[in-house]
């Protein structure tokens, strides 16, 4: 009985109103620094819950049933998919970053070409996480014998953009693809090499409000702030691009 | 029937009902998985190549894990089960540390220790040896995490070792080695049986700690559960998430019942382990 009372109170059924559950936000891991503290405007929406994971990671619980009120995805795919099944809203495009090549501070890698070298380690995303995806088809845009070259230096492909950058930051690997916002909440093991313009993929972040939500206005208000308001400032102050 | 009788009575209904729940929260995961899929799909998603590959690195790894552990580890349990030493039991807790310590940070620790930037980074790296993206580095994550289920097996085992037995094979004239291979061992055996179905099964479900020091890449580092980690969020890949996740738990059940059928557990029952 007291541990049914417990999982009750820890699940959240037991508290008193819909109001007081908090709004659970799926967040891909590259939003943790921007959208950790933020809980809607002026905070209207307190308490906000955020589960930082991969987007594709977030998709798939959302598909098992989880509560999740809003998906905030790293790219367009995950939340249109989830439309597209009928499990969320019509996706909003709320801000744009870059894929950089990270390398340790002290590295001589200053150019994408330098990574053919052989024997270095390279981390990328695996092939379900949006870093991933960009990473593939940056490497993919390049002439064959360097791109061929590259992806026998991949060491390891990693579930999210938080884990490629803790293994860069702990000095593992020679070299990740990671956003540009990665880099500047980093620590400064760390810095980013551009990677050329004709080479960079259009990373365009979306959200949506999960279908089954109990509180879809507050979910829309949420992802509505995120275009302009405090949520909209706080990405804006750890380096994100506004939408398209 | 007096108060006390039927009050006795009520606890043991009481007592039932809690055996119940635990069956019914214990064992409904485990036919969720097993009855979620049709063999038949089940089947086809293990002829992924990736997931074979993933399958037979668990295998491999796990199994050069487990012949470093009961080849370092049966001489050092049988060192400090024989003699008592100060230190003794500061060595004995340091051995058990890694049982409750989080996989993840188990993983941290090996790269602080043993990656590139780690404290033995220089010297592992002078040696030629790279660990770190590599097989070797799952391997040894795998150790680090299993080991103490082996050791306490074997600890125990040679402890309860009658030590007369052991001071009639030295009077007999065996010497020490020969003591420890033709007396010890075989009257240990069944406890370290059940130790080496322990730490598999262990090394086997390793997840984090492999992930963080060796990372994720098929056929090389990709074990069987980082691949159930990998389909999972991929949409199309849920069912091979669900068969390897089929096969673990066979296998897995397959280790209890070793460490049931070998004895080992009935050996040690009564001595607080």
């Amino acid at each position: 009985m007291a541990i049914g009372v417990t999982l009750l109170a820890l699940s959240g059924c037991g508290s008193s109103g819909p109001e007081d559950d908090p709004l659970i936000v799926g967040a891909a891991s590259s939003l943790r620094t921007a959208l950790a503290e933020y809980q809607g405007e002026e905070d209207s929406l307190e308490p906000v819950r955020v589960s930082f994971a991969g987007s594709d990671l977030i998709a798939s619980q959302i598909r098992q049933g989880a509560g999740i009120d809003v998906i905030a995805a790293a790219s367009t795919a995950d939340p249109t998919a989830l439309y597209k099944d009928g499990l969320a809203e019509r996706p909003v495009e709320y801000a744009r970053n870059e894929v950089v090549i990270a390398v340790p501070t002290e590295s001589d890698i200053d150019a994408i070409e330098d990574l053919e070298k052989p024997g270095l380690d390279i981390v990328i995303g695996d092939d379900a996480v949006p870093v991933g995806t960009y990473a593939r088809k940056i490497i993919g845009g390049l002439p064959t014998q360097t791109g061929d070259a590259i992806e026998q230096n991949v060491r390891s492909e990693e579930p999210d953009v938080s884990s490629i950058t803790a293994k860069l930051v702990q000095g593992a690997a020679d070299a990740g693809f990671i956003y540009a916002t990665d880099v500047l909440s980093a620590p400064e093991d760390i810095k980013a090499v551009e990677i050329p313009e004709t080479l960079q993929p259009t990373v365009v972040y979306s959200a949506a409000v999960v279908s089954d939500s109990p509180r879809p206005e507050d979910a829309a208000r949420y992802i509505d702030d995120l275009l302009s308001g405090t949520g909209a400032e706080d990405l804006e102050e750890a380096g994100f691009l506004p939408a398209p | 029937m007096s108060l006390r009788a039927n009050r006795h009575r009520w606890f043991g209904a009481v007592a039932f009902l809690a055996l119940v729940v635990t069956m019914l929260f214990l064992v409904a995961p485990i036919f969720a998985i097993l009855t979620n899929t049709s063999p038949r799909t089940l089947i086809d998603s293990l002829g992924e190549p990736a997931n074979r590959e993933a399958l037979l690195l668990s295998l491999k790894t796990t199994t050069l894990a487990i012949i470093i552990i009961v080849a370092i580890g049966t001489p050092a349990a049988y060192f400090l089960a024989m003699r008592s030493f100060r230190g003794r039991s500061a060595i004995l807790t340091a051995i058990e540390l890694p049982l409750v310590m989080p996989p993840t940070v188990a993983g941290i620790a090996l790269l602080a220790a043993f990656g590139p930037a780690g404290l033995f980074g220089p010297v592992i790296e002078g040696l030629g040896v790279e660990l770190v993206f590599q097989t070797a580095g799952v391997v040894m994550a795998l150790v680090f995490v299993a080991s103490p289920f082996y050791l306490r097996q074997a600890i125990a085992a040679f402890a309860a070792i009658d030590p007369g037995l052991i001071d009639t094979s030295r009077t007999l004239g065996s010497g020490p080695l020969r003591t420890f291979l033709r007396v010890a061992i075989p009257m240990a055996k069944p406890s370290l049986a059940s130790g080496v179905a322990l730490a598999w099964g262990r090394a086997l479900g390793e997840f984090g700690a492999t992930l963080l020091f060796a990372g994720s890449l098929v056929a090389v580092t990709q074990t069987a559960p980082l691949a159930i980690f990998a389909r999972f969020s991929d949409p199309n890949g849920f069912n091979q998430a669900i068969a390897l996740s089929v096969v673990l738990i066979i296998v897995s059940a397959a280790l209890l019942m070793a460490v049931k059928l070998s004895g080992g557990d009935r050996a040690l029952e009564g001595r607080g382990l």
